[in-house]
């Protein structure tokens, strides 16, 4: 099996969550709720347990660029849709402590909901803050990468139904160079903001999820430099294991003296 | 007459087509878009998306903090019967100490599982064991733990109604070392299971949460044993040298000023952490040292219980408090 993966690119993004209803409908998530957010057409704020795909919605004080030749407004609106990074060091993998959480063949990152008991770990061990629990149900979800429907040769639900080609799916090292040439396209046509997240140097060492987008991470509320809690082991156990040292010498003089 | 349910199939490849064209037909030409009624405010710089949560907020409940309290006495516990069986010939006091630990192992997985979204699947825990979870870790120390004390408590009570033989003395000695060793692991890594998360105040404070939660363990262990009766000067100096450090990490935290910190600073998070740290801290070292009365001492037991269960409420708060600060999170990975 090929590993895959999504190109997400906020420059072509219409904002009209076909990706949103289409994930719902193939995985037959519940619904999330209408809760809207910065006078925006956003209506579910970030991804969650039943928000697999989040569209979001920025303003952002430059031109609106070439594509708008016509139109004179000070700002311009862009769109993203927003899904489970599917890290190469995935942190709930990591922390999941009833293996519900494994790597696919595929290479991205999956929830068996038959093994999963709910204990809330991955939740806090996500640095991007998507996978949570559902509280009617007691469970974690997250974004499956529609890994029924690659297997069964289709692309996922989400990309299937993007009406301009803002979700690409394909084999990960090809989209990667797709995304950079899309990048390298767009600064020549003048959006030198334009860039790749795709976070690579951090211990979470890149992801099987990248995006396209103007401005900076931190608009898209895309933590700049996300750190795989497992790259924090090491120091915790260091302390945690010298303090036990001490406190078992200091008990043992407590009774010897 | 009930109604019949409506069935939702699965959708199908059709369907998504159909999903994918009415999105493109209802997109307007350009020039023909009309925004929101009101429009929503820039986002610039380095902004956030307008100021939401980049992470999630710990969903854990009151039993965990509780947990982590009552783990850390029991896991100290099992210590200080090693160390009194090995350096003194009292029988009373490691008899005791083992009584609360393997009461503290009893009630611990009972909160853990009560804790859970799916309590009836608690046994999936015990499917794999991995090394990189600290949760994992913890859940196999705590299994050891109770069958270490279980060995340690059969060994002693055998010993203590004078049926000693080498075969009961050789098991008491096994499950009080054993015993010790993985006591000594369960208070502690309760420290690097939150130490080791996305959370930015919790991995930020990942070298002094251990410390912090192995201190509150001592004190909270001796102050047990003290409310019981054993008011030996073995457990009035682990009261001290406890509430010392807890007096050092409260100093420790109130200066660290950083943004990540803020939780510790300001609001709920901050008040009860502060309130914990003074009563298990200065509180409990001044009673300590001003009286050696049996009151006195028990009174700081006291003092030291309320704030180190307090402290690890406060920890859990300022984890959902900090899982909220985006800007804090952008800051110290800006930094970094």
């Amino acid at each position: 099996m090929t590993i895959s993966a999504f190109l997400t690119d906020a420059t072509l993004c219409i904002g009209c969550k076909a990706c949103e209803v289409a994930c719902k409908e193939w995985n037959e998530v519940p619904a999330d709720g209408m809760v809207w957010s910065g006078l925006s057409y956003d209506n579910t704020q970030s991804l969650g347990a039943s928000t697999w795909r989040h569209v979001m919605f920025l303003e952002q004080p430059q031109a609106a660029g070439p594509q708008f030749a016509d139109t004179n407004d000070p700002f311009r609106w862009v769109f993203l849709s927003d899904v489970c990074k599917h890290c190469a060091n995935a942190g709930c993998l990591e922390a999941c402590p009833t293996g519900s959480i494994m790597r696919t063949d595929v290479g991205s990152v999956l929830v068996q909901k038959d093994v999963c008991n709910g204990c809330g770990y991955c939740v806090v061990s996500c640095p991007f803050g998507v996978i949570d629990r559902r509280p009617d149900d007691g469970r974690a979800f997250k974004c499956t990468f529609c890994y029924d429907r690659q297997k069964a040769g289709l692309i996922p639900a989400c990309a299937k139904a993007c009406p301009t080609q803002s979700i690409q799916f394909g084999e990960i090292e090809e989209l990667q160079q797709r995304a950079k040439n899309r990048v390298h396209e767009l600064h020549e046509r003048g959006y030198q903001d334009a860039r790749l997240y795709d976070p690579k140097e951090t211990s979470v060492g890149g992801v099987h999820a990248f995006f396209v987008i103007l401005g900076e991470p931190e608009n898209y509320n895309l933590p700049p430099a996300p750190e795989a809690p497992s790259a924090y082991l090491k120091s915790a156990w260091a302390s945690a294991l010298i303090s036990a040292a001490i406190v078992f010498g200091i008990v043992c003089l407590a009774f010897a003296v | 007459m009930p109604q019949p349910i409506p069935t939702n199939p699965k959708a199908t490849e059709e369907r998504l087509d159909e999903i994918r064209k009415a999105a493109a037909d209802k997109a307007p030409p350009v020039g023909q878009t009309r925004g929101p009624a009101k429009p929503p405010p820039q986002i610039r710089g380095r902004e956030s998306y307008y100021g939401l949560p980049v992470l999630k907020a710990p969903l854990w409940t009151w039993e965990v903090p509780l947990y982590f309290f009552i783990g850390g006495i029991a896991g100290v516990s099992a210590v200080i019967a090693f160390a009194s069986q090995m350096f003194t010939s009292d029988p009373a006091l490691p008899r005791a100490a083992l009584w609360i630990a393997i009461v503290g192992a009893t009630i611990c997985p009972v909160l853990l599982i009560s804790d859970l979204g799916r309590p009836e699947r608690f046994l999936a825990m015990l499917r794999v064991a991995k090394i990189q979870s600290p949760m994992s870790v913890g859940v196999w120390t705590l299994v050891a733990f109770s069958g270490c004390v279980f060995l340690a408590l059969v060994g002693n009570e055998l010993t203590f109604r004078g049926h000693a033989n080498p075969l009961v003395i050789g098991i008491r000695w096994a499950g009080e070392l054993t015993g010790a060793l993985t006591g000594l692991l369960l208070a502690a890594y309760t420290g690097v299971l939150i130490g080791a998360t996305a959370n930015p105040i919790w991995s930020h404070n990942r070298r002094a949460i251990p410390p912090h939660f192995l201190a509150s363990a001592v004190g909270g262990s001796a102050g047990v044993l003290e409310l019981v009766g054993f008011l030996t000067p073995a457990t009035q100096l682990l009261g001290i040298v406890a509430a010392v450090a807890e007096t050092l990490l409260g100093v420790h935290f109130e200066l660290s000023r950083l943004p990540v910190n803020a939780p510790l600073h300001r609001g709920k998070s901050a008040w009860a952490f502060r309130v914990a740290g003074t009563l298990a801290g200065p509180v409990a070292l001044l009673l300590r040292l001003l009286s050696d009365s049996a009151a006195g001492r028990r009174t700081a037991a006291v003092c030291f219980l309320i704030g180190s269960l307090l402290s690890r409420y406060a920890w859990i708060w300022a984890g959902v408090a900090s899982a909220k600060d985006t800007e804090a999170l952008f800051q110290i990975q800006r930094k970094a």
